[in-house]
């Protein structure tokens, strides 16, 4: 009331606002918003339907590892059975070696692929304007078209037992050869190299972009001031990296509990002799499910980590989000 | 090698007539190393598949072809009908799921990029969502073979792919900077929202859809999940997945009737299989290397 009218003040009769009664809306607009609502709908329905049938009957589906699924009765006809496939799961050793190799494995190469990546991106800083930086990237980049079976012939030609490369070098040195595809203690670090491999390329390239956008006014002070390029890296780049380094790791961190089925099940060779360290809840799922012929099984390992899963995801966006909303997924 | 990069800096520096800084000839010196590792691989295969078979049984592999010979591509080509045919499905599903995808992403992309569309919010919510939550492998498996019946069909390796949220949100955020005045003239002009999608909306967003063109051709391409799970019929083998078997048995390429009675390459002709089978796409995927870049660091961090 601090604006009031005139014509009040000066205590002439107040013309009283007569409520004017709007036509009723329709809740979708007038006809021609109603039109445009009803196209743009039909547009993206094909789309919806597909995400319908392919991503949310699945999330429907997990009620099964609450049933004992039999094939012949289908999802709604089987019958329920409680918490007794979970029982069942987490009654054996494998639970626990499932989860502990998940997210055993994918802390590793979040560690060392970030640590990689970051790097690489600063070297490839260095030498921006040089005409050989863009042949280091296409080698560096070149592992991000293979695929994992691909892989698994590559790291099958360095280790296989009799003519494999690595054994030639080790027998060059003197050293015993070792029987790769049977030491499970091996695995770690295998899988480690091969991870690394196949995603500091791409990895390098987001932290490059990165650094590539830090105002190059930092640098030229820190120079004047006679900062070396160690110091350069130490108080200029990281901290201005950091954001994205903090994000891209909680990113990851959400995604902690799925692991890479492909390099988990072809670059070991589904080989039972090395599951002690390769073996994850993605790959113990589909075995259970196709080779085992145990569904209840898979099905209450497959409910676990899409539930824990989420949970990390929601959990990881919630941080996100709290150090800057524009690198969160919403 | 690394001297030859070393060599090859100092011209460079003598050209910029900068100091040699020893920094960058270090950095040089490791990314070429890096480099090289990450090419030593394939180098390796390709070697192996132009060796001798005798020589590779008493040698082991080498990094460079032992005893030259090209005899495991013969052999693999007399009788090429297998790869032509797993190169014939990964092609087909390729070019069906690339295009499909394209199109139905996009249609789903645009009307949520649209501010004044009304469902914007609930329906954005709704493709996002599934980002985040997953009913994973086992409800998939079941609904595709029980429900879907797409056991050995060729839909089973085509359609689970084509609509991906993440493509959808990247395909939203690029129509949402479209020109809003150009759409809102067309408009007025009387085009309807399918005529402004498809002859302004679609031919203005070329350099997006080319990028999560070549996103989709990748991930076809390389896929052999879908055929891990649905396919157990050998004339619709997929490439990847005809290397996998190649691999898991190698008694796969020997149990073809057409080649009983010649000796069998097996060492070489399966690495010279692998070479066959991603060297054409690899060398495509490389020469396109510059828009995987710029998808990468457009949606990159999100990716």
């Amino acid at each position: 009331m601090s604006q009031l009218p005139a014509s009040q003040l000066s205590g002439a009769p107040v013309p009283v606002p007569i409520p004017v009664r709007k036509p009723r809306s329709h809740w979708l607009g007038s006809q021609r918003e109603r039109q445009t609502t009803l196209s743009l709908t039909l547009m993206a329905l094909p789309g919806l339907i597909f995400l319908l049938v392919f991503a949310y009957l699945p999330m429907i589906g997990l009620v099964i590892a609450f049933k004992d699924y039999r094939f012949a009765d289908g999802i709604l006809g089987s019958a329920w059975v409680g918490f007794d496939n979970f029982q069942f799961l987490f009654g054996t050793d494998t639970a626990w070696r499932i989860t502990r190799n998940t997210l055993g494995m994918n802390s590793l190469f979040i560690v060392t692929g970030t640590v990689a990546s970051l790097a690489i991106a600063i070297l490839m800083n260095e030498i921006y304007t040089s005409r050989m930086s863009k042949y280091y990237q296409t080698m560096l980049f070149f592992p991000y078209f293979i695929s994992w079976v691909i892989v698994s012939y590559f790291v099958f030609g360095f280790l296989n037992g009799n003519t494999g490369i690595a054994n030639q070098v080790f027998d060059a040195l003197g050293w015993e050869p070792v029987a790769w595809y049977r030491a499970p203690e091996h695995w770690p670090g295998i899988l480690v190299l091969a991870h690394l491999w196949n995603s500091v390329g791409f990895g390098s390239i987001i932290y490059l972009a990165g650094i590539l956008g830090i105002d190059p006014a930092y640098f030229e002070a820190a120079k004047i001031d006679g900062a070396g390029k160690w110091q350069q890296i130490r108080y200029i780049t990281l901290p201005l990296l950091l954001p994205i380094i903090i994000i891209l790791v909680l990113l990851a961190i959400g995604r902690i509990f799925n692991a890479d089925f492909g390099l988990f099940y072809f670059v070991p060779r589904d080989n039972p002799l090395l599951y002690s360290t390769t073996d994850v809840i993605d790959t113990f799922v589909y075995r259970s499910l196709t080779q085992l012929g145990n569904i209840s099984m898979a099905a209450a390992a497959g409910f676990y980590q899409s539930i824990v899963g989420f949970v990390l995801v929601v959990f990881a966006n919630w941080l996100v989000q709290r150090i800057n909303r524009d690198y969160s997924l919403y | 090698m690394a001297l030859v990069e070393t060599r090859n800096v100092s011209k460079a520096t003598v050209v910029t007539r900068a100091p040699r800084d020893p920094v960058k000839i270090g950095a040089h010196i490791i990314l070429a190393i890096i480099g090289i590792l990450c090419v030593v691989p394939m180098m390796l295969v390709v070697a192996v598949s132009l060796s001798d078979e005798r020589e590779i049984a008493v040698n082991g592999y080498r990094l460079w072809p032992v005893g030259f010979t090209t005899f495991a591509y013969t052999y693999i080509l007399q009788e090429p009908a297998q790869i032509l045919r797993a190169y014939g499905v990964t092609a087909g599903v390729t070019a069906a799921g690339t295009l499909g995808g394209l199109l139905l992403c996009s249609m789903v992309a645009y009307p949520l990029s649209r501010t004044d569309y009304r469902l914007r919010k609930p329906l954005s919510f709704y493709v996002f969502f599934t980002l985040l939550f997953s009913g994973g492998m086992v409800p998939f498996y079941i609904l595709m073979t029980r429900y879907l019946g797409l056991r050995d069909n060729m839909l089973a390796l085509i359609l689970p792919y084509m609509v991906t949220a993440w493509y959808v949100l990247i395909l939203r955020t690029s129509f949402s900077q479209l020109p809003v005045d150009l759409l809102d003239a067309a408009r007025i002009d009387g085009a309807g929202e399918w005529r402004i999608f498809f002859q302004m909306v679609l031919p203005l967003s070329k350099p997006v859809l080319a990028t999560i063109g070549l996103f989709f051709v990748l991930r076809y391409w390389n896929d052999w999940f879908l055929a891990l799970l649905f396919i157990n019929d050998h004339t619709l083998y997929p490439l990847q997945y005809l290397l996998y078997v190649l691999m898991a048995n190698i008694n796969f390429m020997a149990s073809n009737p057409q080649t009983t009675g010649m000796p069998i390459p097996a060492q070489s002709a399966r690495m010279a299989m692998a070479v066959l089978a991603f060297g054409p796409a690899l060398f495509t995927f490389l020469m396109l290397q510059k828009y995987f870049v710029r998808g990468i660091t457009i949606g990159g961090l999100k990716g």
